[in-house]
């Protein structure tokens, strides 16, 4: 036995089971609280907060459908996402293939200049971007924010990927230059392909981040058309703060899509998760 | 593969690459680099110089006025105090999240039947925006809120505070939040180093005599040592730079007594216009969370070589 067994069914893992469905629970509470009050009354809403709600008031949901604005939210959110996790894909796996298997001096400078991005916060470059972004007249559009996501998230991505070529042989692709390829085309037909897990890491922890993040697009975008969901959230409950059931509703319907992904793609999200951060 | 081995294919290697004459073209690097360079090298070379400047972000002018940032700063009590609360959480946060994390991981890497069902549950407020979970909790935790109201119908009605309200708890109730939140996420990557360890390791030693507890200090703890190195340094640096969950929960009330240093800095740059001092704290910041960082990653580093 490990601590608990991994091989048989006994007294032990059934006191278990108990005691973790128990503290599933208690977890899940926040979650319950969150699902209910959303399809209650202002009345039921504040008079029992915790019961199940007596009918389904589904009007919460149309009304901050409407009134958070959140039909274009989740559509910026999703060209901005996807559009900032493709080319990271692109420019991340380019960069990282020629760091991983050029051999000069430079190539371990440019990792390192490169992995500088994942500690140094974010804040101390803010406003010298945001008078360029401002600059390039790029406020308010989906832009400003994609370069902004692309450029904080190349590091992670490029961590990974390099990680990923160091320890796969250069066998396939030496093969392949031998025959008479270009190096895009090697890159291409036989190197990108072979990345193919770690690409489905890259994807998984970028979107994630491109999705959730707030502070930049909250500046560069609040108030224009092009919100993203957190913006619109942010903006939504400042305005309807103290009617939970309806500020829920928005909640919900802001987190849905990502959470949908979660449910169908648990398995290998949470496997890319553990995978990509154990470096 | 042997050392001998690994050095002949490496001579074999370059023997081919210079034979084909191709290497991998330097200008697959640039389309990362410039994006990278215009987005965060250029923009921080350029807030590490505006830290020294008295700049409002409306003259025309800024002027150096070399070390004045830094000794107001010092000399800032409210400054102080969020760099206190923000160490705080990157303290406090990490410790519990991890030990909560092994935790889940140890029950789970077991044959209960909800295994499946409960690592998703735990791991699902990890990929919810926080901002999102941030405004969950900041109903829960009002004075009629979800808690009060269930420690009223559990008959525990001494135990209502005003969880946000009360100086002396917000802080505290903010670091439970991060630690509901990314719990689950320390526990998935426990979770794959336990998986890694195979169940013969632990059949052996039972065999041994060893029980449960000695199993879980003398192999489990030890062979994870490396999972812990990547969490604790992930969080401390997730703790050093929380920012979205405390402005949106309280924003940094009652008075300071929630403010974190990126909620500070944010403050002092975006309400009031003071960019050269904001950018003054967020230099700060990034100083201690690489000094941080650097000195965990070799302290944690030593401990793995000393466990294995």
């Amino acid at each position: 036995m490990s601590v608990f067994s991994r091989r048989g069914y006994g007294k032990r893992t059934l006191v278990l089971e108990i005691a973790m469905i128990v503290v599933g629970l208690i977890f899940a509470f926040p979650l319950y609280i969150l699902i209910v009050l959303s399809l209650k009354t202002p009345e039921e809403a504040a008079k029992s907060p915790l019961a199940l709600p007596s009918s389904f008031y589904v009007q919460n949901y149309v009304d901050a459908w409407n009134q958070a604005n959140l039909a274009p939210a989740i559509l910026n959110s999703i060209v901005i996402t996807v559009v900032s996790v493709i080319t990271l894909v692109l420019f991340g796996s380019l960069a990282a293939y020629a760091i991983a298997r050029r051999t000069s001096h430079w190539s371990g400078k440019l990792f390192a200049l490169f992995l500088v991005g994942l500690v140094v916060p974010f804040q101390l470059a803010l406003i010298p971007l945001y008078q360029l972004v401002r600059d390039l007249g790029l406020l308010g559009s989906y832009w400003g924010v994609i370069m902004y996501i692309v450029g904080t998230e190349l590091p992670l991505t490029i961590f990974l990927y390099v990680g990923f070529l160091r320890a796969v042989p250069k066998d396939y692709e030496e093969a392949a230059m031998i025959d008479g390829a270009t190096p895009v085309r090697v890159f291409r037909s036989v190197a990108f392909p072979l990345m193919r897990p770690v690409t489905g890491t890259v994807i998984i922890l970028s979107a994630i981040g491109s999705w959730n993040t707030f502070l930049v697009p909250n500046l560069f975008l609040s108030g224009s058309g092009s919100q993203t969901i957190p913006v619109a959230v942010f903006s939504f409950v400042g305005e309807y703060v103290s009617q939970w059931n309806l500020v829920f509703a928005g909640l919900i319907i802001g987190m849905a899509p990502i959470l949908i992904v979660y449910l169908i793609l648990q398995r290998r999200m949470i496997q890319g998760f553990a995978s990509g951060l154990k470096g | 593969m042997s050392s001998t081995a690994k050095s002949q294919a490496g001579a074999t290697t370059t023997r081919r690459s210079k034979r084909s004459g191709a290497q991998v073209p330097i200008w697959f690097v640039l389309p990362a680099l410039m994006v990278f360079a215009v987005v965060v090298l250029y923009p921080t070379v350029a807030g590490a110089y505006l830290a020294f400047t008295n700049w409002d972000g409306l003259s025309a002018t800024k002027t150096f006025t070399g070390l004045t940032n830094f000794f107001a700063f010092l000399k800032d009590k409210n400054a102080i105090g969020s760099l206190g609360h923000q160490l705080l959480i990157a303290i406090v946060f990490p410790i519990v999240q991890n030990v909560i994390g092994l935790l889940l991981a140890v029950a789970l890497d077991s044959k209960i039947k909800s295994r499946f069902v409960l690592r998703t549950l735990f791991f699902a407020p990890a990929v919810i925006t926080p901002i999102i979970i941030a405004f969950l909790w900041q109903y829960i935790y009002s004075t009629n809120g979800a808690l009060n109201s269930l420690f009223g119908a559990m008959g525990l009605g001494g135990l209502k505070r005003s969880w946000l309200g009360n100086p002396d708890l917000a802080l505290w109730s903010i670091i439970a939040v991060v630690i509901w939140q990314f719990s689950g996420y320390a526990m998935v990557i426990y979770l794959a180093g336990l998986q890694a360890i195979p169940s013969d390791v632990f059949e052996a030693s039972q065999m041994d005599g060893a029980g449960p507890f000695r199993n879980f200090f003398s192999i489990t703890l030890p062979l994870l040592a490396p999972a812990m190195t990547i969490n604790i340094i992930l969080s401390t640096v997730m703790g050093l730079k929380l920012f979205d969950q405390v402005y949106a929960m309280t924003g940094g009330g009652p008075g300071n007594a929630t403010q974190t240093l990126t909620g500070y800095q944010y403050v002092q740059a975006f309400t009031f216009g003071h960019f050269g001092y904001g950018t003054m704290i967020a230099l700060i910041l990034a100083i201690i969370v690489s000094i941080i960082s650097a000195f965990q990653y070799r302290f944690l580093r030593r401990n793995e070589e000393s466990a294995s």
